[in-house]
């Protein structure tokens, strides 16, 4: 069992009245009518602190991600974060998990390729490489692309930055949407050929087919809690099983917010209040915003919104700590409480990788480090050992290790 | 209701078929709908009465064929197919029509076919973009259904627009494969256009030789009235005619002026 630290990079101190005010966190919020820019570098500060006492206390891995133009979680560049944390666990085997650079976001998207590389070998191989497809508001309203085009420069910018990865000579890329006359990037990633590759995803059965088709790790990303987890990753299984795969637990990653008090009775009132913010204030958007029309496609959206596998956000906010808590939306309790229910968890959906996400919301950087602490001591002991008697083989963990860095010369 | 006939015509090479609506008798009129999908008002409806209507269904709006839009990459597939498909229903000097996204296209065509074009009419068309009355595909595309009626039309409570904005009962399957199809209408479209429909046709729109018609709601909340007099300015013999207590949608909101006003063009 693997288990890393995830971190979203909120604005932690919005006005309490701002979702009256404004009808979105995310894409048309001014950053100069609701921000503090002093705040922000201590954001980031207490975020990279957060993250590097999660890796010095028994996290095996710590995870960026990338959003635009929100107060949700504006890690703009998940790879400037990386690379922070990348140094700052030298002489560990912390994975550097980028969940991750989007490669649509950028043209041309070898510059993905070529930050990974960077990434891997600063860490001396300790990378994971995530490929989100993108959130479709990011790619639409921020970066202004067409919402129909998104899937399919996905699908190319990734065979684009195998090939760069992969390839030993030179060579020109006649795309659809990219054109490049000499691919030839530096350096190449420190895992050969390349870092294991994640996916994260939404539940999108497109989604998951591309996943198994090239043999990644899938990462569901969701906020509608474990109890709704169930059927969407059982989806996601059968489709494993189908194509004659194993249900090797590391072929799939969950994430989920978490925080550990002294009793299981002290939990609301240490955590409602920043779960609420996180579902209220955070995720505070209209759902065109989130899916510009033709981000889906046309199988997938006649899926949604005749079977509506999700609640819609603006649900949310009649929910508080108690169905949010009961729901599985995020797991508190004694750090006893929390174990048993996580086990429970990772069992039911078949887990290898947990990202817990120890900061949300309104969280504060005293009270997240103490929720790391507490997760680290009486938490992460108790789970690491869950799939050891199976003996599977995590392929999607990076070769990079305390001692193995070489150089060919040390190799030989 | 007129008896819509449909005829496939293939185009681009055979790469592509586009499904044309046609009803009426009389001289062509090549018309291109809105962003919102080919729908059959009363104003085509009475004009079918003299002329030959011939509204194709943008790709991928088409029922049953949402994959035809994978076929057009940029805004030139689309004037070369929409090219192809006149020529494939064999009309040599049709009159060219579109509205908003639609009158954009229409533009174009005329701008390529030049004197394979007998007139032009453009209902508050997209195409020309200026700092000052900036606006963007986002703009619809970021709203709520009641915001886009909002922001769509003068008076909701035309009964032309109660009948086109009815949206299915709330919770039923219905009302979630309207709400697909107005989706992937706008998504289509929005293709072609995304984020700012300011595609070049400023740098075209001097070829257009037709004596073209430019009609405007005078109350257009989405597309501001004053490009009515660019559009004008942009197209040798051209005039504007606006449509006083009229949104973005003048065939709903003031049918009968709107086709007065057309007719007297075209029979000029």
């Amino acid at each position: 069992m693997k288990i890393a630290c995830f971190h979203l990079m909120p604005y932690r101190d919005l006005q309490s009245d701002f979702d009256k005010k404004y009808n979105s966190a995310w894409f048309t919020l001014p950053f100069e009518d609701v921000a503090d820019r002093a705040m922000v570098s201590k954001y980031y500060n207490w975020t990279l602190d957060e993250l590097i006492h999660a890796a010095h206390s028994g996290f095996d891995g710590v995870c960026t991600n990338e959003h635009h133009q929100n107060a949700y979680g504006f890690m703009v560049n998940p790879n400037m974060m990386g690379s922070v944390l990348a140094r700052a666990t030298r002489g560990t085997d912390t994975a550097i998990i980028q969940m991750g650079e989007t490669a649509v976001f950028l043209n041309p998207p070898i510059r993905v390729a070529e930050e990974y590389a960077m990434l891997d070998s600063i860490s001396e191989g300790r990378l994971v490489a995530g490929f989100p497809v993108g959130l479709g508001g990011d790619y639409a309203y921020s970066y202004g692309m067409a919402p129909m085009e998104q899937r399919g420069r996905y699908r190319e910018a990734h065979d684009l930055i195998l090939k760069a990865w992969k390839s030993d000579k030179p060579f020109a890329w006649n795309g659809k949407y990219y054109q490049l006359p000499m691919v030839n990037i530096w350096p190449k990633p420190s895992q050969e050929p390349h870092p294991p590759i994640w996916v994260p995803g939404n539940a999108s059965p497109s989604t998951w087919d591309f996943v198994i088709e090239h043999d990644y790790s899938y990462c569901y990303l969701t906020y509608f809690g474990a109890k709704g987890a169930k059927h969407m990753v059982d989806g996601y299984w059968d489709k494993v099983e189908e194509a004659g795969k194993d249900k090797n637990p590391y072929r799939m990653t969950y994430l989920i917010p978490v925080g550990v008090s002294e009793t299981d009775e002290q939990a609301e009132k240490e955590y409602g209040p920043h779960i609420e913010y996180f579902y209220h204030k955070l995720l505070h958007m209209p759902e065109q915003l989130l899916l510009p029309p033709g981000h889906m496609t046309h199988s997938s959206l006649t899926h949604v919104l005749t079977k509506r596998p999700f609640p819609a956000y603006d649900e949310f906010n009649d929910m508080g700590f108690k169905e949010f808590n009961e729901r599985d939306y995020l797991v508190t309790g004694s750090a006893a409480t929390v174990t048993a229910k996580l086990k429970e968890i990772i069992k039911d959906l078949n887990v290898g990788h947990l990202l817990l996400l120890p900061q949300f919301g309104s969280m504060s950087h005293d009270k997240a480090m103490e929720n790391i602490s507490r997760i680290s001591e009486g938490v992460l002991p108790h789970l690491k050992g869950i799939w050891d008697d199976e003996g599977w083989e995590d392929k999607w963990w990076p070769k990079g290790q305390v001692g193995v860095s070489q150089t060919k010369e040390e190799a030989a | 209701m007129a008896n819509l006939t449909q005829k496939i015509v293939p185009v681009l090479g055979g790469k592509l078929s586009i499904t044309v609506n046609i009803s009426g008798s009389g001289p062509p009129i090549f018309f291109c709908h809105s962003a919102g999908g080919f729908y059959w008002d009363d104003f085509l409806e009475n004009l079918s009465k003299d002329y030959t209507i011939y509204a194709p269904y943008f790709p991928g709006t088409a029922p049953g064929k949402p994959d035809e839009i994978e076929q057009l990459e940029h805004l030139w597939d689309a004037v070369l197919a929409y090219d192809d498909a006149i020529e494939g229903l064999g009309l040599e000097q049709p009159i060219i029509m579109g509205h908003s996204f639609g009158g954009m296209l229409a533009a174009e065509i005329a701008a390529h076919r030049k004197k394979q074009t007998r007139k032009l009419i453009l209902i508050a068309p997209i195409g020309l973009w200026k700092e000052e009355a900036s606006y963007t595909v986002a703009n619809w595309c970021a709203l709520s259904f009641p915001e886009i009626k909002e922001v769509l039309f003068h008076d909701q409570s035309c009964p032309r627009v109660i009948k086109r904005m009815a949206r299915p009962e709330e919770g039923t399957e219905e009302q979630a494969l309207w709400d697909r199809d107005f989706i992937w209408t706008i998504g289509c479209t929005a293709k072609l256009i995304w984020p700012i429909p300011d595609k070049g046709l400023c740098k075209r729109i001097h070829r257009i030789s037709a004596k073209s018609l430019i009609i405007w709601g005078e109350n257009d909340k989405l597309i501001s009235p004053s490009y009515a007099n660019d559009f004008e300015q942009s197209i040798a013999d051209s005039q504007v005619f606006t449509l006083p207590l009229c949104g973005h949608e003048p065939p709903l909101e003031q049918t009968e002026k709107l086709e007065v006003a057309v007719r007297n063009f075209l029979s000029d």
